[in-house]
Order: C-alpha cells, then structure tokens, then sequence
C-alpha cells in the first residue's frame, strides 16, 4: 500500500505480548487513520467501565503522516475516558506520530494492564517492554530528560495520570498535550509511563510531483490567511492571538462563566506575553505554521501557554497575571494534567467556597490535585464530580464531564451546539465552529444566531473527523480545506478520492463514536449546556447585547441536528444509517 | 435561511452578474433541517438532487448575464475541447479556485461529480438536444450560500480576466483566431461605460473623531462595490487615524463595512486585528513608508489584464514565464504606475514584501494578476480618483492595442 503501512501492533501489557496485525486496504480506506482507526479498535470494548483491562489505548497516525502533505505530522490517541464515560481522544501533537510511521506502524492498540510501571519502546520493527519504576512518580519533564529521546518521539504521563486524575494528561516531546479526556489516566491505569519511537523507514508516496503541487497550493492558503500567518496569526503571535479577540467579541469566560469580559485583555494579551518571554518558533514535525512559542527569556526553553491556558488562568479564575498563567502551565504540563479542565475545576470550586485564588494558592492547588492530598482528592474528579459532590452540580462548567475551553457558547450559538453535540464532551474542535463565527473562514456567519447551524455543525464535525484521522492539523482549515487535502491525499496513496469520498468516511468515524456512546448510555438528555448559559447573559458591550441562550430555539436547532445526522429524537444512533454507512451496529 | 438565499440572490442581481427575472435570475438554496429556495425555476428539481450527493447546505446557480454569458460559454466551449477546465491565472484563481472544471450538460451526476473536487463547476450547455440554456455556473456552500455567491462572481471575473488577456496574448503572437474576435466584438459595448471622474460626494478628511473613520469606510467600500471595481468580497481599504490603523475584516464584503472594520494599533499592543484583511500587513508597511493615512485596494479588471500582458518573444525566453504572479524579474510599469511580483498574504512571495516598496515612487501600484493599490493622504477622495484614473488608462491602452493588433 501507499500511504499506510498496513500494520499495526498489539501490545497487550498483562501478558507482555506482542503481535503483529495486518491492515486490509478496506479498512483503511474506510476509517483512514488517526481517530478514525482508533474508534474502531475501541468498538469492541465499547460497553466496558474506562478502565477494565480490555480497554485499548490505541495511537494511530494516518495516511499523510511522514509526508509532504503540510501539517500532517500528528497523530491521534484514543480510548474510554475516565472523566466523561465516553469515548477518548486527543490529536497529539510533535514528532511521535511521525517516527511511529517511520518505524513502519499505522498505530499501535495497547491493551492490559501491567503489574509494575513499564515503558514501551518501537524502534522500527523491534518493540520492548522496559521495566519503568525507576521513572515512576516523576514529572514529564524529569521524564524527558531521563529518556533524552533526541530524534525520537518520546509520549509521557506525570504524577497526575499515577494518581487517577480524572483529567490527567499525556505529554509528548516535551511541549505537546493530549490533553483532553483523560488519556493521561488511560495510560497511568495500565502502568504505562512512557512510549518511545524512533523510525527510518519512509511513508510511500503515489505520486509524489502530484503531493508537492497539493503542497503548494496549502501553502499558499495558508499564506493568505490572516489567522494563520498574517502579522497577528498564530505564526508570529501562537494561539494567545485569540485573546484579543474573544475580549473584543465579550466571549471570554469570566469568573466561572458568570460573565464574558472581564477588561484586562491589554495586559494579559498575546502581545503582553512576547514582550516578557521574546519567544521562538516551534512547531509539529512536518508543520509550516510553527503556532508553538517558546521563551527565550528569562528561563530559555518554557512553553509560553496556548490561548485556552491564557484565558481560563486570568479571567475564569479571577486572576491578571501573566507570569502565573505561564507557571501554571508548566506545572500542569510537568505534572501531567489538562491546563483547561484543571483551570474550570478550580474556578468551579473558587465559586462554590467562596475563595479566591492568590498565584500562590493556585499552584498550590495544581500540586495537591496531582499528588492527590488535601483538596486536591476531591477536585482531582474534575469540575461536574467535584460540585455534584459539594451540592452545587451547577457550578460544574462541563458538557457530559468534559470541562468547557475559552469560548462562551452565549457569543457563539454554533459553539453553543458543537459544545453540546461532541461526541467527547464540552469541546470546541469537533465541530470548531469558532473558524465562521470569528475568524471570518470560509465567510462569516451570524454568530448570535442558530439559523442552519445544525448542518453547519454536522459538515464540520465530519470534516474535522477527516482532519484527526489523515492525520492533520485543524488550524490548517482555517485557510485550506478538504478540496486541497484530497489531492494530497490522492497523490500519497494513489487512491483516485473526492472531497465527498472523504466527507463520508468522517461521517462513518463519527457515527461510529456516537455508537460506542450510546452503548454506554449516553442519549439526547446528556447533549446538553450548564442551565447557566439558559438564564443568564454574558456582558454586554456597548456595540452588541450578549443576552443568555433560548433555550426553544436551542432544541430546535439540536432536533434539527438529530435528523440531519441521522439520529433519533432522543439522539441515538439508528440500525438503518449505521448501515448506509457501513458502521457495525450493536452486537450486546 | 430564507434571509441568506433572498440575500444572495439579490447580490449576483445588483452585482450585473445575474437578472431579476427570467432564465438569468439566480437561484440559491439553503438547507438546514429543510430546504428552501429563493425562487421557483424548472433547473431546481435536478439542482435538489444535488443536497443528495453532496454534503452541502446551500447550492447557487446562476446564467450569466452579458457579457459573461458570452465570455464564460465562449472559454467553456474551448475548454471541453482540450483539458476540461478553464484555467485562469489571475491570483484569485489561482489561490482559491485552482481551475473551473466544465462540463458540457446539465445532467446531475456530471455536475456533482465536478462538484465532488471543485468549488464550481460551469454548464456549458447548448446541447442541440436539450433544452437547456446555457452557460450556466454552479456553486455549493458548506456554510452559507455566501459561498456560493462568492465562487461565482469570482468565475465571472476570472473569466472575464482570462478572456482578455488571451487575446491580447493571442493578438500579439499573431495568432488569428476569428472566434475570438466575434466574442471581442459583440462585448464591445460592455467596454464604453466611464468611470466619474470626480469623487467630492465622499467624505473629506481628514476625519478627527474615530466615528468618522468608520462612516468613511463603509461610505467607500460601497462606492468601490457600486462602481463594480471589485468583485464579490475581494478588496480590502484601511484608513490611519492617530496611532491606529482601521481596516476591512478578511472576507468582508466591501458594500457592508459596517460592524466589519478592525482598529489596529500601529505598536503592536494588540492581536485583535488577527480578522483583518490578509494584506493587513501591506498596509502597514505602507503606512510607514509613506505616511499616507488612507489605503484602497481594487480589482478593476483591466488593470489586472494589464499586469498580465507581456511581450510574448520576452515571455517566450522568460526562466521565470511560468511564475510571473511570483518572479517577475522586470521593473514593468503602465505609464507611471509600478507593477510588481507578489501573492496573496505574508507567505515568502507575499505581496507585503514587494508592495510597500514600491510605493516611493508612486501614490499606485499593480500586484501581478491581481489588482490595483492606491493611496490617499487625509481621504479616500483622492484615492479613488486616482483609481479610476489608473483603470481608464489601462482599459484604454488594452483598446488600442487590439485596435493596432488587429489592423495591422
């Protein structure tokens, strides 16, 4: 085959066993890679508790990894999470996905649990078990410096992911998070602290003139678009360029979601942090774009946080203060934790005791919740466990578990249904409606309306499970799309494909998860906002009222969606489209 | 819904580019949970169809009205005789578009099937069986039929562009090609409208409150759109005030500026201009050049014909003939005003790295395949005149050259 390698391997940590699995060029046709492969390994063990030795962690990159198709050196991480119930999953960025293709793997399916901490290490062809305890109980970093994995992709967890938090994290090459749904635990669970994969082998390419015009004309979108590499862009400026934004657009959640300004954006900006860190470009393998920042000073080598970071460690928590923000980034990075569900955990609980954060008693906080003591044991459950547990089941900013990132859905009615819609809880990417209602691509949308935002979210939510499962980068989108990638696509695997061909393979990963969620439960009563959004409104801005969500015209716009992707009034999957689509239906 | 596909129906009606009733009357379709469409025509049975194949939530279809009926058909005619698709190679093709793929019937399954790859496809039509009339341009939207309003009129432009341009080139390499010359000449007509020469109804500046600064923009984005020097959402126009730089939103649609217009500090201070126009950049630059406080940017077509024609014998012997947009190596100007190289963007190629410079020696300046940049220095008064200037020249020199090609 071109593009895929046609194996994979199973690593099953209970027996230490390593086999050896063929790939059929059916199969990856229809699942592609990346997420979509993931959710397919996944299915079997669709109706087990997160963390029943049966449960897959699987890594799988996708067919452009390792190629010149632009920014497609990712790959995508998934099984059952411990915070929400439903399916995990993570794009991961980097360089492991790269050298995993390298090493002649489309993805790796790890299953069992192991009786004492152990590392798997792919070199090539020649997997090992390596006995971990000596790393045990040390932070990523440590990790990585250990290891020194130099040309190596290197995916780690810290103490968070050993002391069952919720949210735990997975740290690749040292600057990169799969940080969402509580992968970190997924692994912490099995004993695993570290994979480490180096590779030399090459992904092969159809036709490779045909990939390095698909290249260009990426490239060339992506030069033409302002949100990418215009003076303010995520090149020059990382993702912080979106807090200007988000404080312009009176988005920005505030205080635990009470509000949506908060009016110190001129201090906390992306700006602010390029004058105190002079950061340096970094990127994912195989990436033009470089969004990453790290400083140069005063410590060289420290992340300069991503947006989400930026917004919910000032305004959500009810601090200003840019040198915490980046503390607490590092600490969570080093501990192994998600930087967005650690910071709506703690203004969920900021509200509920009444108490504000100093610098100083927040760190603290991040340290307790990894090191499971003190306060720590109870917010380390994540923001909807912790406030059910202390009363206040409102106070818990969550979709189905899964903490909301730093857009406030009352700016936003089609983040407001992509948050409530995703098939891994309050996320923004899945559907990632912020590139029309925002930034303008591919043209603007009413952003305070909810008129044909149901298909809207629906394309956009299978295009995206086409981007996870390439493997590529989302942000690329912004400028290009799948008309571009399709080539690209074309060109590496030599299979003659349309955008449409693409579209409904997305459409097949999707409704393959909302199977796997729906085995364990969940329906239309859990796709759902915190009432906070219905009653109260945002800030207003002397332009533009932010008033709160109809909650009439929200279910009409989620019984819309239900019909348009081909699911039931109560948001369950139907036997007749898992098979349109060629999804297995339930078997249990 | 129904407001976006009333909405942009209206638009390719205003914009010349469609009728308001008849066979050139545009149709859109938007779909959410239901489908509904501005209009009632015969095509939208088989255009419904469509929604089935492709996962889209809106759908344009629009014929051409004059002159791009006769260059659209003219170009998809030649096209189904060789490679299948129009390929222009004005910058917004190039960039967006990549090539319009042509098919030569107005059956479902050839449509969605161009569809399938392409952002539009054109219908040639005119089939002696068939009662379909031809051209005709399709486009989907996954968003909004915004999408769709905006791929079509871009086909009209690049058509239009790629139409003269070969046969200036044609003309000039003395190749006769009467067909071409018949198109040429029933278009004509299209060719007399003048533009004003005298733009006192806009604002005067300079403008001391920041309010002002908003109305004058929005006062000459839809004067730009009125007098049909840009087409669909290209262009873009800023305006310096103190030490900011206010400029149109990337994809606005220059007729509504309103609530569309990025503050930018001149210091950096800021990232809230991540939505400007791409060549925000540009403008910066040439701001601090110059000193200039007003930029505007066009696509007036003959001044992107202009920048494309070159002296084939040179274009012939040219290591850069088949990169021109990006390498031109020439100094080339049309009387005084510089053309020069440059993309779409801060890319390496970008225009921002050649643009800026330029404008020492100039008050304007043509991008490759592109457009015109202007600048004013208190209003966009003077900016426009000088645009209209530039156009009627280079429309003018284009005239007579033909007339001298085709004499002689």
């Amino acid at each position: 085959m071109y593009g895929w390698t046609g194996k994979i391997a199973r690593i099953d940590l209970t027996r230490q066993k390593i086999d050896v699995q063929p790939l059929s060029p059916d199969t990856c046709a229809r699942y592609l890679g990346g997420r979509g492969m993931g959710g397919l390994f996944l299915r079997p063990a669709a109706a087990l508790d997160w963390d029943h030795p049966d449960v897959p962690v699987c890594l799988f990159t996708g067919p452009l990894t390792a190629t010149a198709a632009p920014t497609s050196g990712r790959s995508h991480m998934v099984s059952l999470s411990p915070l929400t119930g439903l399916m995990a999953d993570a794009s991961v960025g980097g360089k492991i996905g790269v050298q995993l293709k390298r090493a002649g793997w489309d993805g790796i399916v790890i299953t069992g649990q192991s009786n004492t901490p152990v590392g798997i290490e792919i070199r090539d062809n020649h997997i090992t078990l390596v006995p971990a305890a000596n790393l045990w109980g040390m932070t990523t970093d440590a990790v990585h410096q250990h290891l020194n994995p130099k040309k190596a992709g290197l995916a780690c967890i810290g103490p968070a992911g050993e002391n069952r938090v919720r949210f735990a994290a997975v740290i690749t090459d040292r600057y990169h998070a799969a940080g969402r749904t509580g992968l970190g635990l997924c692994l912490g669970v099995k004993k695993l602290k570290y994979i480490l994969v180096s590779g030399a082998g090459r992904t092969r390419v159809k036709d490779p003139e045909q990939l390095k015009t698909a290249r260009q004309d990426i490239c060339r979108l992506t030069a033409a678009s302002p949100a990418l590499m215009g003076r303010y862009g995520f090149s020059r400026m990382g993702t912080g360029a979106m807090y200007d934004l988000m404080d312009n657009r009176h988005m920005m959640p505030t205080d635990n979601f009470t509000a949506t300004w908060s009016g110190a954006a001129p201090n906390l900006n992306a700006a602010a942090y390029a004058r105190a860190y002079s950061p340096k470009n970094h990127g994912c393998r195989g990436c033009h774009i470089l969004c990453k920042k790290i400083g140069t000073r005063p410590a060289a080598g420290t992340a300069v946080p991503e947006f989400e970071t930026m917004s919910h460690f000032t305004a959500l928590v009810g601090l200003q203060d840019i040198h915490l923000v980046t503390a607490a980034n590092q600490r969570c990075n080093s501990l192994g934790m998600d930087t967005i569900s650690a910071a709506v955990t703690l203004a969920c609980h900021r509200e509920i005791t009444r108490t504000d954060f100093t610098p100083a008693s927040l760190l603290a906080l991040l340290d307790d919740i990894a090191m499971d003591r003190g306060q720590g044991k109870a917010l380390k459950k994540g923001a909807a466990a912790y406030a059910g547990a202390m009363g206040r089941p409102d106070a818990a900013m969550a979709v189905k578990g899964l903490e909301l990132p730093a857009y406030d859905p009352r700016g936003a009615y089609g983040m407001a249904l992509g948050f409530a819609l995703s098939t891994r809880g309050g996320c923004h990417l899945r559907a990632y409606p912020i590139s029309h209602e925002i930034l303008r691509k591919p043209v603007a949308t009413d952003r305070f309306s909810f008129s044909g935002k149901a298909r809207i979210i629906k394309i956009a939510e299978d295009l995206n499970a086409v981007v996870d499962s390439l493997t590529a980068c989302k942000f690329t989108f912004f400028a290009a799309g799948l008309e571009e990638y399709a080539r690209a696509f074309s060109a590496v695997t030599g299979q003659d494909v349309t955008v449409q061909d693409l579209l409904t393979a997305g459409e097949r990963i999707y409704y393959n998860e909302r199977i796997i969620n729906s085995c364990r439960g969940f329906d239309a009563r859990h796709d759902d906002l915190p009432e906070r959004f219905f009653t109260r409104p945002g800030t207003d801005s002397p332009q533009f009222p932010v008033p709160p969500l109809d909650r009439a015209a929200f279910l009409q716009a989620k019984a819309a969606y239900y019909a348009v992707r081909g699911l039931t009034q109560n948001g369950l999957p139907t036997r007749k489209k898992a098979q349109q689509l060629g999804v297995p239906w339930k078997t249990w | 819904m129904e407001n976006l596909v009333k909405k942009y129906a209206k638009k390719l009606v205003d914009a010349g580019l469609g009728a308001p009733f008849g066979p050139g009357s545009p149709l859109v379709g938007g779909l959410d949970r239901d489908l509904v469409w501005n209009t009632t025509a015969p095509e939208i049975p088989v255009l419904e169809k469509m929604f089935l194949h492709l996962n889209i939530n809106s759908l344009v279809f629009l014929r051409p009205g004059f002159p791009y009926d006769l260059i659209i058909g003219f170009l998809a005619g030649r096209a189904l005789k060789g490679g299948g698709s129009v390929v222009p190679r004005d910058c917004e093709t190039r960039t967006f578009l990549h090539d319009l793929p042509v098919v030569d019937r107005f059956e479902l399954q050839a449509v969605v099937q161009a569809l399938k790859q392409r952002k539009t496809v054109i219908v040639q039509g005119n089939e002696p069986n068939t009662k379909f009339l031809g051209p005709a341009v399709i486009a989907p939207g996954t968003v909004s039929p915004e999408q769709g309003f905006v791929h079509i009129s871009s086909v009209c432009f690049a058509c239009f562009v790629a139409f003269f341009s070969d046969y200036l080139a044609g003309l000039k390499s003395g190749r006769h090609d009467p067909e071409m010359d018949r198109v040429f000449d029933r278009v004509l007509p299209f060719l007399q409208n003048q533009l004003p020469a005298s733009f006192d109804d806009l604002m005067h500046g300079p403008f001391s409150r920041e309010q002002e600064v908003y109305a004058a923009m929005v006062q000459a984005g839809r004067k730009i759109v009125d007098l049909g020097l840009v087409d669909s959402y290209f262009g873009n126009l800023s305006c310096c005030r103190h030490n900011t730089l206010y400029i149109s939103q990337t994809g606005a649609s220059l007729d509504e500026l309103a609530g569309c217009i990025d503050p930018v500090p001149l210091d950096g201070s800021s990232t809230a201009g991540i939505t400007a126009s791409s060549e925000l950049t540009a403008h910066l630059e040439t701001v601090a050049r110059t000193g200039c406080q007003v930029i505007l940017h066009g696509h007036p077509k003959f001044c992107v014909i202009a920048s494309m024609d070159c002296d084939p014998v040179r274009k012939a012997a040219c290591a850069f003939a088949d990169r021109c947009h990006t390498h031109c190596p020439l100094p080339r100007h049309i009387g005084s005003v510089p053309i020069v190289p440059g993309e779409v963007g801060t890319g390496p190629f970008g225009l921002c790295n050649t643009l800026p410079r330029a404008f020492a020696a100039s008050d304007s300046v043509i991008v490759h395949g592109h457009g015109l940049f202007v600048t004013g220095k208190t209003d966009f008064i003077r900016a426009f005149s000088t645009l209209a200037a530039v156009e009627s020249s280079c429309k003018n020199r284009y005239l007579e050259q033909v007339r001298h090609l085709r004499s002689a």
